[in-house]
């Protein structure tokens, strides 16, 4: 039994073992000529302004919190995957297969409600809040879409 | 040379401690979070010394994969959570030091003081009877998970989303 996670043992060691050996062979071989500019954060050759560390939109936990509901939901399905070829050998694959179906089905009515609730939609519109109207995406509000000139919004020959 | 068990399970014991120790003395937050990898790793590993392998695929895919998301998450969006305010009063060392005597001495005295099959019975894998079970036998408990899942996960969505308008208002 633990002889089987031999091999993920050695993969653990060969990936950390790797991630050392070239962080030491780079630091051996490199000049060493540091200055200002070489240890500021990279930032796509901007100068890097504030903190990295800001605080995240709140959208981005309620993506997570779906996430994880289906992330516990592959737990519960996999004990069934690894069995499920013997259930197809003895004549009641079908039977699993309905069974495994209804389950992530049941989840989906989850996925559904919080897609028609609108929690996915990356910009939300609020009630009585201005910035939100002009915001929401054109799924949900086409009409503004075509009320705004696109002509005049797009520079001239982009398509 | 100590059988190869005692070496692992040496090994994923320092790691889950050693991570663990991270996470309560690090300053920064997000050093205690990262660290909370080592430490789910570290328990997966000893799940999969006792043959539960369908505990540590669990651990990993839920908490690694899930849980530590959330908690990073959380962090990030806690603002202004590095100038906190601790608002329970500090007691100090001495009188923590004496509580961890005491959960030692009564852990230490259970571990002693009960009889421990002497005799390890084979290890047996767990994921394809979980499997069998969950298809047969528990099928409706199996089915009504789902349904709990989805409760859940429904509800969350609704605190979650007026947390969100709150900080959409306010800003």
């Amino acid at each position: 039994m633990l002889m089987a996670y031999a091999s993920v043992a050695a993969f653990f060691l060969v990936a950390i073992g790797f991630i050392l050996g070239s962080l030491l062979f780079g630091k051996v071989i490199r000049p060493n000529n540091m200055y200002a500019e070489k240890l500021e954060t990279y930032e796509c050759g901007e100068a890097p302004v504030g903190p990295a560390w800001f605080n995240f939109n709140p959208r981005f936990y309620i993506i997570a919190l779906i996430y994880i509901v289906f992330d516990v939901e592959i737990a519960f399905v996999y004990p069934v995957a690894t069995v499920f070829r013997r259930w197809v050998d003895a004549g009641r694959g079908m039977f699993a297969l309905v069974e495994i179906f209804l389950f992530v089905v049941i989840l989906m009515l989850g996925l559904v409600y919080v897609w028609v609730k609108g929690d996915l939609e990356w910009i939300r519109s609020i009630k009585g809040d201005p910035r939100g109207v002009q915001n929401v995406s054109s799924r949900t509000r086409p009409e503004i879409i075509k009320e705004h000139d696109l002509e005049e919004a797009m520079p001239q020959g982009a398509e | 040379m100590p059988p190869l068990s005692a070496v692992a399970f040496l090994a994923l014991a320092a790691l889950t401690l050693g991570s663990a120790g991270i996470v309560a003395f690090s300053k920064n937050i997000i050093h205690s979070t990262l660290a909370l990898l080592g430490t789910f790793m570290g328990i997966a590993g000893l799940y999969i010394t006792l043959s539960a392998d369908f505990l540590a695929a669990t651990q990993i895919l839920v908490y690694v994969g899930g849980t530590l998301t959330l908690i990073l998450f959380a962090v990030m969006l806690t603002s202004r959570i590095e100038d906190m305010k601790v608002s329970n009063p500090q007691t100090g060392i001495p009188v923590a030091f004496g509580l961890t005597t005491v959960v030692l001495l009564v852990l230490g005295k259970v571990a002693t003081g009960t009889a421990w099959p002497s005799e390890a019975k084979a290890a047996v894998p767990s994921t394809a009877k979980l499997g069998h079970a969950f298809l047969g036998e528990f099928l409706l408990p199996f089915e009504v998970g789902s349904v709990v899942l989805l409760a859940a996960m429904i509800g969350a969505v609704v605190l979650a989303r007026r947390a969100v308008k709150r900080t959409w208002e306010k800003e």
